[in-house]
Formats: structure tokens, C-alpha cells, sequence
């Protein structure tokens, strides 16, 4: 069907030649620009009603008796489901201290949170397949569980801002209750509103797919940080911590970089790096946080991100 | 009318005072649109911002964001 609508476009609206590279590759947009709409419209829809039933106040009670390492494993889980917004961070943090939730556990959701991104995670599936995107998934689920498990052990409660202990009024939330049509009336909004932001972006990545596949020499980022450097993951990784762009931003980057021939735990530890860590992010944990506690997140996610990254070059 | 938009500040907390006062002011309703930003007041509420509390009452909270639609409903009911 889309494939059809494709050729219909291509050849007879169009009117390009059969077999001409440029045909090629106007098809090849075509297509997967029409696939990964259809996708991310279905997937978003999808996960934004699961997340109507995950209120941040859920996932505080869920987690609020739980131990630790199961509790690191259910706040990653949680971290994926629970919609957040960033400005959120802060009451979200002091209102899992408040419950009583340990530092590790917290950080498990802290992290898993912008790892393991929707909008990534259909991006991966439409343009690489399923493996990878279960890799991404499967990956950024265990940095967040251990991650959060290494800050726990490290025992840092002294630095987080006092202030942060001193909500203890112990208030239960309201959960404001929904209908399913509700639900449903919200999940249409909120992909609505997530296409109109990402639309672009993911032109642009498939654009790189289909226009600068094959134009653009390999040699010279392989020859840096391609498979034989056995650097290329630290070097990414270092190079993307300060980069900031939200998933679907860095996804063009990322195609063209697999494209280029980089592997993929090399590519997939530089887009951890550039979505899990960034500096908007640190500025606001850093209202909660002590600077040598936020020192100890980033540097525990740069060094975990680059064992994953080596991993994946290791195991694919 | 009292109303709160509970927000550190982030777009998301901005488009929500904007959703507020674009729906007051449809509605033609006299009310108070505070922003509030300070985070023991916010966590009197809640959690998860954007917040958005009228007479006193939690309406709205978290993203996604409410439609427009919605807000002046929450509002209506309110009066």
C-alpha cells in the first residue's frame, strides 16, 4: 500500500525515470517519511494513554515500599511510563526523598527517564529495525538501574540540599481521576503536540537517508572513530555530554553517523550522552542537588554510557 | 475567581499561563492569575507541574497540557 503510493508519487505525479538514482531516492523519502508518521502517530498515541495511568504520584506510591535493586529495577521500568516534565524535576525529587525512597532508586527513575525516550524509541524501530531499538531500550534500562544502584551504595544523602529534607509533611496527593475517553482525548493532544515539535527533525533524518546515503565520503569518520579506534566510544561520548538536543533532534545526527559506517554502540553511547546529559537538566537538579553529588551523576552516566557503548561494539 | 498556575518556569509552565489568561479572558470572567514559583507552595498541591489550581482546588497537573477547550471548561465549572 504505502509502497504503491510511493511509485504513484515517484513516477507518475513526479514523472522521474525508473532506476535514476535521484527517483531512488525520492521514493525511498517518501516512503519512510509516510512509515515513520504512521508509526510515531500510532506509538505516541499508544504510550501517552499507558502514561494517563502513571501519574508521577503513582509511581512515588508504587515505589515508596519497595527495596533496593528491585526498587532500582521497578523506578527504571517506571521512569520510561511516568510523563515528566523537566520543570517537574525538582518536586518530583523532593516529593520521592519525602516518601522515603532511597537516593539510588530515585536516580534509577532520574535517569531512565530522558534515556529511554518514545520518540527515540520509534525513530530507532522505523529506520534500524527492532534489534537496535531493543537494544536502546534494553540498554538505557540497565545504566538506569545501575547508575541509580552505584549512587546508592556510594551513600551521598549528605549532599543533597537540606532543604530537601525538610518537607516532611508526608502529604499524599490527589490523583486527579480521568475517563477513558479522557484519556483518550488527551493522548490525541499530547501526539498532536509531539509531531508539531518533531515533524522537522525527523524529515531531516530521513532526508540524510535517502539524499546523503552513498554522496558523502566514509573514510574520514571511520578512519577516526570507526571500529578500528579502540577510543571512538570515550571520544564520543565525550564529545556529546555537552551537546543538548532532545531525541528526535539528535536522531538525524545519529543516522548519518551509522551511515557513515560508525558502530553502533559507539553511536548509540553518543546519543545517551547527548539526550540523558544535559546542561538544562543539571541546572535544575542542581536546586536539589550539591554540586559534588551532581558531579558524581554525571560522572557515574559518562563512564556507564561508555561501558555500554563498548559492550554493543563487543556483542554486534 | 483564584487562580494558580503552579510552575518553576519552563516553556511548558509559560504555555500554561498563557492557555489560563487566553481562557479568562474569552470567557470574560474577572479573575486572579497568579504564577506561582515557589516550590513549597507548588508542593502544596502537587507533584507534577504545570499545576493549575482554581479556588483553591487542584484541577490540572503534569503534561501533557490541557487544550484550551478544557481549561475554560475547568474554569466554567469553577464559577
Amino acid at each position: 500500500m504505502l509502497k504503491f503510493f510511493a511509485e504513484y508519487v515517484t513516477y507518475t505525479l513526479i514523472g522521474l525515470k525508473h532506476g535514476t538514482h535521484l527517483a531512488d531516492a525520492i521514493e525511498f523519502f517518501i516512503y519512510d517519511t509516510i512509515k515513520i508518521f504512521l508509526l510515531l502517530s500510532v506509538i505516541i498515541f499508544v504510550i501517552s494513554v499507558i502514561r494517563s495511568y502513571f501519574p508521577p504520584e503513582k509511581t512515588k506510591k508504587i515505589l515508596s515500599h519497595k527495596k533496593v535493586f528491585i526498587g532500582n529495577i521497578l523506578a527504571a521500568l517506571l521512569g520510561i511510563v511516568t510523563p515528566f516534565c523537566s520543570c517537574s524535576a525538582v518536586p518530583l525529587f523532593i516529593g520521592f526523598v519525602e516518601a522515603g525512597i532511597p537516593l539510588g532508586v530515585t536516580f534509577s527513575f532520574l535517569i531512565s527517564s530522558p534515556m529511554v525516550n518514545e520518540i527515540a524509541v520509534v525513530l530507532l524501530f522505523g529506520l534500524f529495525g527492532w534489534k537496535v531499538t531493543a537494544i536502546y531500550i534494553g540498554t538505557g534500562l540497565l545504566v538506569a538501574i545501575f547508575g541509580g544502584l552505584i549512587i546508592g551504595k556510594l551513600k551521598l544523602e549528605k549532599w543533597v540540599e537540606e532543604y530537601v529534607y525538610t518537607f516532611h509533611d508526608g502529604q499524599e496527593y490527589e490523583i486527579l481521576r480521568q475517563s477513558f475517553i479522557e484519556r483518550l482525548a488527551y493522548a490525541k493532544e499530547n501526539t498532536a503536540d509531539i509531531l508539531k515539535r518533531v515533524w522537522l527533525y525527523i524529515i531531516i533524518a530521513i532526508g540524510i537517508g535517502g539524499f546523503i546515503h552513498g554522496y558523502v565520503p566514509e573514510d574520514f569518520l571511520v578512519r577516526y572513530a570507526g571500529p578500528g579506534n579502540p577510543f571512538a566510544v570515550p571520544i564520543a561520548v565525550l564529545i556529546g555530554v555537552p551537546l543538548y538536543a532532545n531525541a528526535a533532534g539528535v536522531i538525524p545526527i545519529v543516522y548519518a553517523l551509522m551511515e557513515k559506517g560508525l558502530s553502533t554502540g559507539t553511536v548509540l553511547a553518543f546519543m545517551m550522552a547527548v539526550t540523558a546529559l544535559s546542561l538544562p537538566e543539571m541546572i535544575i537538579l542542581r536546586k536539589v542537588l550539591k554540586l559534588p553529588l551532581l558531579a558524581v551523576f554525571v560522572g557515574i552516566m559518562t563512564v556507564t554510557i561508555i561501558a555500554v557503548g563498548y559492550l554493543f561494539n563487543a556483542i554486534l | 475567581m483564584e487562580i494558580k498556575v503552579l510552575g518553576p518556569g519552563c516553556p511548558n509552565c509559560s504555555m500554561m499561563e498563557e492557555l489560563v489568561k487566553k481562557a479568562v479572558k474569552e470567557l470574560g470572567i474577572e479573575a486572579k492569575i497568579d504564577k506561582v514559583n515557589d516550590i513549597r507552595e507548588i508542593m502544596k498541591y502537587t507533584m507534577s507541574t504545570p499545576g493549575l489550581v482554581i479556588n483553591g482546588k487542584l484541577k490540572h497537573a503534569g503534561k501533557p497540557l490541557p487544550s484550551l477547550d478544557k481549561v475554560k471548561e475547568l474554569i466554567r465549572a469553577a464559577v
